[in-house]
């Protein structure tokens, strides 16, 4: 059953959201997020979303544990996190309840596609008409820096100290390309915020995504690769440029599925 | 008296949580409770409600979570093993202080041996499995009819304490066939969820609500500690348990579940045989009765608790008796047969009785 998003498009959101705790944008923000952390963007770009496409007023969001969670306390929805990946389970219980819901999950890469794959697998599998974005800084950020699925060949953790070895410890997990496989996803994209151009394309990945959601259409995911300077031990502008030169190659950029309907 | 159906405790979970309003039933196939995720596919979506089968227990719990989070009625049921699987998730929803119901058909352990009935998870539900400190509260039945009417209570007390509610069965339980009359149970009134529950956007009347397992960082720690602490306390008053001549007993069995059962015919035997025999049994388990079985103690009763495991409910027991009175076990090795098949049957409780008598 496909339906139009409710509402007129809103024009382009310029300044603060109206969707932001503005208190917790002024205040608390510089006590969570460490220099140089994108978490924070991805935060703004799912307001800016949300708010154009015009559906506030029927959102509602789930938080994984880890850094993203922060988030929590900035956007103005109800909220709720429960266990370590266990968001998409959370969130497919709402929107079965609430099918007028536009519910929306915040994970990490070792949230969504380590401890949470099961989660995850399973939505997927059932084709949950709720969207996932998930936040992919190639570590365990939260805990200080050790290896997740997502760490690039060769890349030093505090759990890979001689580099990640793809004999003893595999390759990279590739999240918006794994999504894309199933049958009942409408949307995967893989964006990130490293160049101003990229940061547009990321915004465009978020607004689909729940465009499709509005629409009703299958599950949607957007991963968005962002920098972790501290625990990559880097300044923050070193930390784009590793971007653009070791993690774009392992994880390539751009849209793996985009239907308007399921078969 | 309504129309009464035959049907076995596994359906009457499931008609006892359609009395009581259920929203939403989460599944995960697992012997011996198969029956109650088949009721619900089959009757919730004819009633417009939700059943989702899961990827396993750990998304059933999570499921959960979620539909308790945005305040409707809502359950899992699960066995043994599945169990084990859920204790993070049991922990998130006491931390959350959220209202639901698991039913729990016990089978044998320690781990995946077979299918048949045990009572061996008594430790885990009652005291709590996963991390940090909390409390379930337990409810144990011991016919069909009582399966179908203690699901009702655990959600009125589940939403009265906002707090998980596990209903405790075993395989005997889950399959014995008997009359039911499907009647839905009045409790009285509840508080407002409105004041904590999760809404969308445009249905908020006042700010912002967060529900999370780490209240405490908002709340205060050691204050939302002492509030948790509080509820348990207050818990105290649903103790319920039934008495089957006790009131001049000198010999007091203590049995939940199948053994109840068991017990009560054995009761009646050894009343036969003019042996002062009475049963009490629990029927919360957490809160335990302790204060009535310190009565009886202070009367001069001596215990004999018959349960199908190594022994676990008999610890509370013992506190309840705080040394006063001598407490014996029937357990588990008491079995008519040595295998996963036996069960405590009551002459072998009858012999005790007379050993102790």
């Amino acid at each position: 059953m496909n339906k139009k998003a409710e509402g007129p498009k809103k024009e382009k959101v310029v300044g603060t959201p109206a969707l932001f705790v503005t208190e917790w944008w002024t205040q608390f923000l510089w006590d969570m997020y460490c220099p140089g952390c994108q978490t924070p963007l991805v935060g703004r770009l799912i307001a800016e979303a949300i708010e154009e496409l015009g559906i506030g007023d029927r959102a509602i969001m789930v938080m994984g544990n880890g850094c993203h969670a922060y988030l929590a306390g900035g956007l103005d929805f109800d909220v709720t996190s429960g266990g370590h990946g266990r968001a998409p389970d959370i969130a497919t219980a709402m929107k079965r309840v609430m099918p007028d819901g536009i519910v929306f999950t915040v994970q990490g890469d070792g949230d969504c596609v380590a401890i949470g794959a099961d989660a995850l697998i399973g939505a997927l599998s059932r084709g949950e008409k709720i969207t996932i974005i998930m936040v992919n800084n190639t570590n365990y950020g939260t805990t200080g820096g050790q290896m997740a699925p997502t760490t690039i060949v060769g890349q030093v953790t505090t759990t890979s100290p001689q580099g990640r070895n793809p004999d003893v410890e595999g390759y990279p997990t590739h999240a918006a390309e794994l999504v894309a496989t199933f049958r009942g996803v409408s949307y995967s994209a893989r964006g990130s915020l490293h160049t101003t151009a990229n940061y547009r394309r990321t915004k465009k990945y978020i607004t689909t995504a729940f465009q499709r959601q509005a629409e009703g259409v299958g599950l949607s995911f957007v991963e968005v690769i962002t920098a972790c300077p501290p625990n990559w031990h880097m300044t923050p502008i070193e930390s784009l440029a590793w971007i653009e030169e070791k993690v774009i190659p392992e994880f390539p950029l751009g849209e793996f599925k985009n239907v308007t309907h399921i078969e | 008296m309504g129309d009464r159906i035959f049907i076995e405790g596994n359906e009457a979970v499931g008609w006892g949580a359609l009395s009581a309003g259920c929203d939403c039933y989460f599944a995960y196939p697992i012997s011996p409770q198969n029956e109650i995720p088949e009721f619900f596919s089959r009757e919730m979506p004819k009633r417009g409600k939700v059943f989702v089968q899961a990827q396993s227990e750990t998304g059933t719990i999570g499921m959960l979570y979620g539909a308790a989070a945005i305040g409707v009625r809502a359950m899992t049921s699960t066995s043994s093993p599945g169990w084990g699987l859920m204790q993070e998730g049991m922990s998130n929803l006491s931390g959350a202080r959220l209202p639901c119901v698991i039913v729990l058909v016990q089978r044998v352990g320690p781990a995946v041996q077979n299918l048949q009935h045990a009572q061996m998870d008594y430790k885990s539900v009652t005291r709590g499995g996963g991390g940090g400190d909390y409390r379930n509260m337990v409810l144990a039945p011991s016919s069909v009819q009582e399966t179908h009417d203690i699901v009702q209570l655990a959600f009125y007390l589940a939403d009265k304490y906002s707090n998980p509610v596990v209903v405790l069965m075993d395989a005997l339980m889950g399959h014995i066939f008997e009359p039911l009359e499907v009647k839905t149970l009045d409790f009285g009134p509840l508080p407002s969820k409105d004041d904590w529950r999760l809404r969308l956007r445009g249905q908020r009347k006042d700010g912002k609500h967060i529900v999370s397992p780490a209240k405490g960082m908002a709340e205060g720690y050691i204050d939302y500690l002492r509030n948790l602490r509080e509820k348990y306390k207050s818990m105290e008053s649903e103790i319920r348990y039934e008495g089957y001549m006790i009131d001049d007993a000198e010999l007091v069995l203590v049995a939940y579940g199948y053994c109840a059962r068991v017990c009560e015919e054995a009761v009646n035997e050894a009343r036969a045989q003019g042996l002062k025999a009475g049963l009490l049994r629990p029927i919360t388990l957490w809160p335990f009765p302790y204060k009535d079985i310190r009565d009886k103690a202070a009367q001069g009763c001596k215990f004999l608790v018959v349960e199908d495991s190594l022994g676990q409910m008999v610890d509370d027991v013992r506190m309840g008796v705080e040394g006063k009175a001598e407490v014996s076990l029937v357990d588990i090795t008491f079995r008519h047969i040595a295998s996963e098949d036996g069960m405590i049957m009551p002459q072998r409780v009858v012999e005790e009785i007379k050993r102790l008598i």
